[in-house]
């Protein structure tokens, strides 16, 4: 848009100077580079949150690393930091973290997949046009609501079946959690189908293909970077989520792989020390922030390999 | 339709056909034979509704919402069934019917899975009769000298003409009755074109050849009867050089000189 | 040419084919229905115990020790202020951004830094901004646990949305009005204030009631800045009391907002609390929705209305 194209030279005698009508007014140059640099800086305070991000888990981390050595972080199996025989085993907040996200994903990862098939490949427009918004209304609702709704509703049906499930679990969390994953997975699923041009289909329809085995053989292959890219949001979604874990999963730390035990994950123990008391500056304080570095380095993970995935299979089509 | 016909089978017939885009009346009471082994040329300006009677054939326009089938039909010899009776399958008509397309349209796949779809699409599992077929398609397509050692890389990564041979391959693999092409050389360099062409000249021995293509010489070159369609009409059809020749209405006279307007 | 026999084949072939298609079709519905009815359930059962606890008295009472005469004054009035805190900052910042980078940002390797640290921003887990507000608003620029530090971190959390929703706005407008626009001789900030914006404006609103309808509902970040979660008041009002509060001094007070309110009733043990939860998760529930509603509107009929 700023760029100033060259002229051709031309064979007229070059005027002496510029007429004053033409030349660049050196008052309105000034407000264009003014309002230019204003809206610059708007653009680049994002780049500031990132890196204030980092400064301030790095900085706080920083204090705790110097107590706590990075070995006992890693491989001890207990995390018990408020307690006088204090432990710091990240490893079993990540436990919870991962068997909870692992219950969300067999959910929110099928069903979205095949919502998405259905909606791009199969559905009539009006089913469409209905199904999107509705998506769009359940990603929207919020999480603490979906806390409740695990701890109140769902937690007792799952007892009735299974009369030894402790009222906090994983499971129950998980599975709610699963459901408000739905609407990413498919969204951006479909919007990665519908992406697919529709020269490929008719090639797929004319060879006497049916709607699934065009939907499986032709357009889901092509689509397949966007779909990872949807299952990776879906995974960082599950990582990060907070109220429905802190709610309906209880907070106590629990080295377990199995979900039908209670148990912390990484974020509901930050909810947990937050709505505690400790004083700014104790090492409980800091434990936050080592444990949140925690699920920073994993969503930047999985971020990247999202946008890695996207550059390195981006569809030719 | 007087046009000179002896010793030619009939393979399919255009009856009385319309066609609707929604509210838009696209074909108009339109008639024309198709001889069996022959190649056939639908010419006309663009919006003439050459395309849209092409894809009548393989029931294309079943895939999209508003276009309906008003009238007349489209028999199909020897089994003298109507393709657009509401009671016939359109995938049993794509799976008899094949297609070509306007641009190279390789799925993102191998080169060996583009022309093996249309076989796994009806079942064929067999690795070693896949093998056979897919061979003997690409040599039919004039392309397995070209990528036989090959065969797992993208069909994506041939070249443009290459690719268009890829697709017809995909269509020949399936022994279809019909194969049609729409416009196949349009996105093609003239080099690719005229391979094009003459591989179109060889497939009419195995195969009955319906194609659309906005270039005059190329119809002239390639086909056996052509017919000019406008407005939605089939203004004219007959054997390829009378029509280019001695064409019995003036509208076809003027569009085919040039005059047309 | 076709035997008989090989038609037969074809046909058994389609005939099962068609099979497998009836039964995704009938398994896309069914997952929708996973989702249509969970939503179901979940809003009727929220309504059945929480509709008859909603009353006058509800929305004009603090909270308190008695479940029975609990209120969520304090909550609705605190989540009104930090969403206006938030609002009034995050998106004039969001459209600035966004502005930015569709109509003056050059193709180097800045923009690229700021588009890839935009899109990670997004995927960033809203407690770490929590910790950020933590470590930033509340402690290092002594803005406390107040109105001001929640507001400003929701800011930070829903502007990836704004940007997207601007630039997704700008992009749809036509090469052709910009181009008409400098061919009148505009300079670029002309072009954008008179058209670019103008046009875009509709889109951007619908950007900022869904990033707002995400915000209202956010719950940890406000945790973890320490967010009281017993407010048996309400911030000073302008020029209220005596000697008179300042203009701003509700900015820097202390607050609760309706998530927080219902997940400290969540959490209580006494099944009456429970039914103030649901009451409460009843009231969040229609915010959202009706923000949502109102913004998928929004777009129908911007895309109805849409005239190039």
């Amino acid at each position: 848009m700023t760029a100033s194209a060259s002229h051709p030279s031309q064979p007229l005698p070059l005027g002496s100077g510029i007429s004053d009508r033409l030349s660049k007014k050196a008052s309105r140059h000034v407000k264009e580079r003014i309002i230019e640099g204003l809206l610059f800086s708007a653009a680049a305070f994002s780049v500031f949150v990132t890196i204030a991000i980092v400064y301030v888990l790095v900085k706080e981390s920083w204090v705790f690393f110097e107590t706590v050595p990075l070995s006992d972080f890693l491989f001890d199996t207990q995390w018990t930091p408020l307690f006088d025989d204090a432990h710091y085993g990240i490893m079993v907040l990540l436990s919870g973290t991962l068997t909870s996200s692992a219950v969300a994903l067999l959910v929110a990862i099928p069903l979205g997949t095949i919502i998405a098939i259905y909606l791009s490949e199969f559905a009539g427009f009006k089913v469409r046009e209905i199904a999107k918004p509705f998506l769009e209304l359940l990603g929207g609702v919020p999480t603490i609501v979906y806390g409740y709704f695990a701890l109140t509703f769902l937690t007792p049906i799952l007892q009735t079946i299974y009369p030894d499930l402790p009222g906090f679990n994983l499971l129950s969390a998980g599975l709610v959690m699963g459901i408000m994953i739905i609407p990413y997975v498919a969204s951006l699923s479909e919007d990665a189908m519908r992406a697919v041009p529709m020269s490929l289909r008719e090639g797929s329809y004319a060879m006497g293909a049916t709607r699934l085995q065009t939907a499986l053989w032709v357009v889901t292959p092509a689509a397949t970077s966007g779909i990872a890219s949807a299952y990776i949001l879906g995974i960082s979604r599950a990582v990060g989520e907070t109220m429905i874990l802190a709610v309906a999963a209880g907070m106590q730390p629990n080295l377990t792989f199995n979900p039908t035990e209670p148990g912390a994950t990484i974020t509901s123990y930050i909810v947990q020390v937050a709505l505690g008391d400790l004083p700014h500056g104790s090492i409980g304080y800091q434990t936050i922030f080592a444990a949140g570095l925690t699920l920073l380095l994993m969503t930047l993970f999985f971020n990247l390999l999202g946008y890695w995935l996207r550059k390195r299979f981006r569809e030719v089509y | 339709m007087e046009a000179g016909v002896e010793g030619t089978l009939l393979k399919a017939e255009v009856r009385d056909l319309d066609f609707f885009y929604g509210a838009f009346h696209a074909l108009k009471r339109v008639s024309m034979p198709i001889y069996d082994h022959k190649v056939t040329a639908l010419i006309g300006p663009s919006g003439c509704g050459k395309s849209t009677l092409l894809r009548c054939f393989n029931r294309m326009h079943d895939l999209y919402p508003g276009n309906r089938y008003a009238g007349g039909g489209i028999v199909l010899h020897p089994d003298d069934t109507n393709l657009l009776a509401p009671g016939v399958d359109p995938i049993e008509v794509r799976m008899r019917i094949s297609m070509v397309f306007q641009k190279p349209n390789p799925f993102p796949k191998s080169i060996y899975e583009n022309v093996a779809y249309s076989l796994r699409v009806r079942g064929m599992t067999n690795k070693s009769e896949l093998d056979d077929r897919v061979e003997s398609a690409l040599k039919g397509a004039a392309l397995w000298g070209e990528v036989s050692n090959r065969l797992k890389e993208l069909g994506a990564n041939l070249s443009g003409g290459q690719q268009q041979r890829l697709c017809i391959a995909r269509a020949l693999a399936s022994d279809p009755e019909i194969i049609l092409f729409d416009e196949p050389t349009s996105a093609l360099d003239p080099i690719a074109t005229a391979s094009i062409e003459e591989l179109i000249t060889e497939l009419k021995e195995k195969v009955t050849i319906l194609i659309v293509t906005h270039n005059m010489q190329q119809a002239a070159r390639i086909s056996d009867f052509t017919g000019y369609m406008y407005l939605g009409e089939m203004v004219e059809f007959g054997v390829t050089d009378q029509v280019f020749i001695k064409p019995q209405k003036k509208a076809t006279e003027d569009y085919i000189t040039g005059r047309f307007g | 040419m076709l035997k008989a026999a090989d038609l037969d084949a074809i046909r058994a072939i389609i005939t099962r084919a068609k099979r497998w298609d009836l039964f995704f079709s009938m398994l896309g519905i069914l997952s929708l229905m996973v989702g249509v009815l969970t939503f179901t359930v979940l809003f009727v059962d929220m309504a059945i115990q929480g509709v008859p606890r909603l009353s006058y008295e509800f929305f004009t009472s603090f909270p308190s020790r008695r479940a029975e005469n609990a209120g969520i004054l304090s909550a609705w009035v605190g989540t009104i202020l930090v969403m206006l805190v938030t609002a009034l900052s995050a998106v004039p910042l969001g459209v600035a951004a966004g502005v930015y980078l569709e109509e003056y940002a050059p193709k180097n390797w800045v923009t690229d830094i700021i588009e890839i640290n935009i899109s990670n921003l997004a995927g960033i887990p809203s407690i770490v901004y929590g910790l950020l507000a933590l470590g930033l608003f509340v402690y290092y620029f002594g803005f406390g646990q107040s109105i001001l530090s929640a507001g400003l971190t929701l800011a930070l959390l829903i502007l990836p949305v704004i940007i997207v929703a601007t630039r997704e706005s700008i992009r749809a407008i036509p090469q052709s009005i910009h181009e008409g626009s400098y061919a009148c001789g505009a300079t670029t900030w002309q072009t954008v204030s008179d058209h670019i914006l103008p046009y875009s404006s509709a889109g951007i609103l619908t950007g900022v009631i869904i990033g707002m309808a995400r915000a209202i509902g956010e719950t940890a970040p406000i945790i973890t800045i320490g967010a009281l979660t017993f407010i048996a008041f309400l911030p000073t009002a302008p020029f209220a009391g005596d000697p008179p509060a300042g203009l701003f001094d509700w900015i820097l007070a202390p607050f609760t907002v309706m998530p927080i309110q219902m997940f400290n009733w969540t959490s209580r043990p006494e099944a009456a609390f429970t039914v103030n939860a649901a009451a409460a998760g009843f009231v969040l529930v229609f915010m959202t929705l009706a923000m949502n509603g109102l913004a998928i509107y929004l777009r129908y009929q911007l895309r109805k209305n849409i005239k190039w």
